[in-house]
């Protein structure tokens, strides 16, 4: 594995290069970032929508499945023991890493996805009658709007929408005017995939407390790129997606408070979910495993234990400022070429850039930076929303993580002169 | 480069800053709306029709540069054909630009629409320069409901 940033030598005295060793170092621990893509260095600037994976966990999947593999929780051979403790493993290194109180807090899903949808069919269905309120924000990805409106248009219940102000944050203010006795559930996202502005979720969770009301935070792309701490920020439920955490696809966690999981019941009937079953009375499982029924993705939770644990050995808090100091190279950078209009320009960002160029559409955009080898997301992302809220139908999004160097954000100002070329 | 300009070409440029056609049309006896979904393209296809003759056409809309371009050229190679002609037209046009032209080499000849051939090596363009052909497709079948490319 490679050296963490604070293990160099300490005699480099330009922190500049400093880092930029640290990343080199970083990178080789990720072998698609080395190959060439239409002739091309890959210059890979799609991480808020996945995120490439290090060596130690495409590894840890191979020898899950060379020499690891079986079912957990009911075989007693060897395999199927070892299995079990591999999984449940996984599961204690999450809770460490988001601080929950307990294992018994930490539900493996198939990602942000599923965690939403589980919260709003299970806590949701029990808890929403006619006329309930639900609230969530303007900037929220599809995954915490549709179950919303699923739900609501089920129970004949009202989504309520926290509106954003031009430059991408969340209004507190207008927030606070929604919050009202009718109110049984704010969902929120922590941080903004199509915007990159990190909400004051601190706050958020606070306010909707004085009411008595949970909070569910949609962590998908605040876990990669901050610290999280589930119980100083006293969130009721926390959502997150392992492939956006240099994880394995199909693996993602829904954090829940014990009391409330507890009360929630079942989200989908099946084994490993029960405790007995005849055919006059079902008696659940115990937490967590009441909400995973069937066999889970053994090899997946193992793979995102191990990708948490290869972030650990730098500090999430490292891997942050990185991010924040190759943010603010890029910011001025981009938003400097005629023509380029960040859409998104919150005080408190993470490492993310939407923009759009001058007659240019994103697409175009986007075909002609891949043509340099440079990957970035073009459209909606899953946002519509937000576009429409700037008046958008697309943007361009270049967005970072920790492996990403300033020579990748200028080969990306380059790429972007080139499409001023081409159109002009 | 080199295959960029075969996407970008002059042509597609200039239909793209300067779409003919580009308005609504008073008197349009068929409308039908295409939409792609993957880049939040929305176009509206009007046309005058005439027994079996387009005799006006026009569309609006927002879009990539392949498809507002796609769009504009054929608005201007369509007014005064026929259904039929329209028809051979689009699927010449979409053998061309899905790379399949061997599998049907005759059929009409595609003239100045030939700039779209590029498009093959771009295959998730293709939908892009579809769409307005696919649009005029419903609007000729008399559908008024939305054109999807997914
Ligand atoms: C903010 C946010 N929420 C939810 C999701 C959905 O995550 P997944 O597709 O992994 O379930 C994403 C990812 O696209 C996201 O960025």
């Amino acid at each position: 594995m490679s050296a963490a940033v604070e293990i160099l030598p300490p005699d480099t005295r330009d922190e500049s290069s400093r880092r930029a060793l640290a990343v080199h170092r970083v990178r080789e621990d990720f072998p698609i970032l080395s190959q060439k893509v239409r002739g091309k260095p890959l210059v890979y600037l799609d991480n808020a929508a996945t995120s490439q994976k290090p060596q130690a966990v495409i590894e840890a999947l191979q020898r899950y499945y060379a020499v690891e593999n079986s079912n957990v929780h009911r075989g007693i051979h060897l395999l199927s023991e070892q299995a079990t403790q591999a999984y449940e493993a996984a599961r204690a290194r999450v809770q460490r890493f988001v601080n929950a109180a307990s294992t018994r807090e930490i539900i493996f899903t198939r990602g942000t996805t599923e965690s939403i949808n589980l919260v709003a069919a299970s806590y949701g269905r029990r808890h929403l009658q006619p006329g309930d309120e639900v609230i969530i924000s303007w900037m929220e990805h599809h995954s915490n709007i549709v179950p919303w409106q699923m739900l609501c248009e089920e129970k004949g219940a009202i989504l309520r929408v926290v509106p954003i102000n031009d430059d991408g944050e969340f209004l507190l203010q207008e927030y606070e005017k929604l919050l009202n006795p009718r109110t049984r559930l704010v969902s929120v996202t922590h941080v903004s995939n199509a915007l990159g502005t990190i909400n004051p979720i601190g706050e958020i969770i606070a306010m909707a407390h004085r009411w008595d009301v949970p909070v569910l935070v949609d962590g998908a792309q605040a876990a990669p790129h901050l610290p999280v701490d589930v119980q100083a920020l006293d969130c009721d439920f926390y959502a997150f997606s392992g492939h956006k955490l240099y994880g394995p696809t199909g693996i993602g966690v829904l954090y829940g408070k014990a009391r409330l999981l507890d009360a929630m019941p079942p989200y989908q009937g099946g084994g490993d979910m029960i405790r007995s079953v005849t055919f006059e009375k079902t008696i659940y499982n115990a937490l967590p495993y009441k909400f995973e029924a069937g066999t889970p993705n053994v090899a997946g939770a193992i793979g995102l234990g191990v990708a948490i644990e290869y972030l650990e050995q730098f500090g999430l808090e490292n891997l942050a400022a990185y991010e924040h100091e190759l943010l603010s190279y890029a910011t001025p950078a981009i938003s400097r070429i005629p023509g380029v209009r960040l859409i998104g320009t919150a005080r408190e960002k993470t490492s993310v850039l939407s923009f759009v160029l001058d007659g240019v559409h994103p697409h175009d955009v986007g075909t002609i930076l891949d043509r340099e080898g440079i990957a970035i997301r073009t459209g909606h992302h899953c946002a519509q929303p937000v576009m429409d809220r700037f008046g958008v139908p697309a943007t361009a999004r270049a967005s970072f993580a920790f492996y990403n160097t300033r020579e990748e954000v200028d080969a990306l100002v380059a790429g972007i002169h080139k499409v001023i070329e081409v159109f002009s | 480069m080199s295959d960029l300009r075969e996407l970008y070409q002059e042509v597609i440029l200039d239909h793209h800053k300067n779409p003919r056609n580009f308005r609504i049309l008073e008197g349009a006896n068929r409308t039908a709306e295409g939409y792609n979904p993957l880049c939040g393209d929305r176009i509206t296809i009007y046309l005058q029709l005439q027994g079996d003759v387009i005799t006006d056409i026009s569309f609006q809309g927002v879009g990539c540069a392949i498809s507002k371009a796609s769009a504009s050229m054929m608005t201007t190679r369509l007014k005064g054909k026929t259904r039929a002609e329209a028809e051979a037209l689009f699927g010449k046009f979409h053998r061309v630009v899905t790379g399949q032209r061997d599998l049907a080499p005759d059929g009409p000849e595609l003239g100045k629409l030939e700039v779209f051939a590029g498009v093959s090596e771009f295959p998730v363009r293709v939908k892009c320069a579809s769409l307005a052909w696919h649009t005029l497709r419903a609007a000729l079948d008399g559908g008024s409901q939305t054109v999807s490319t997914e």
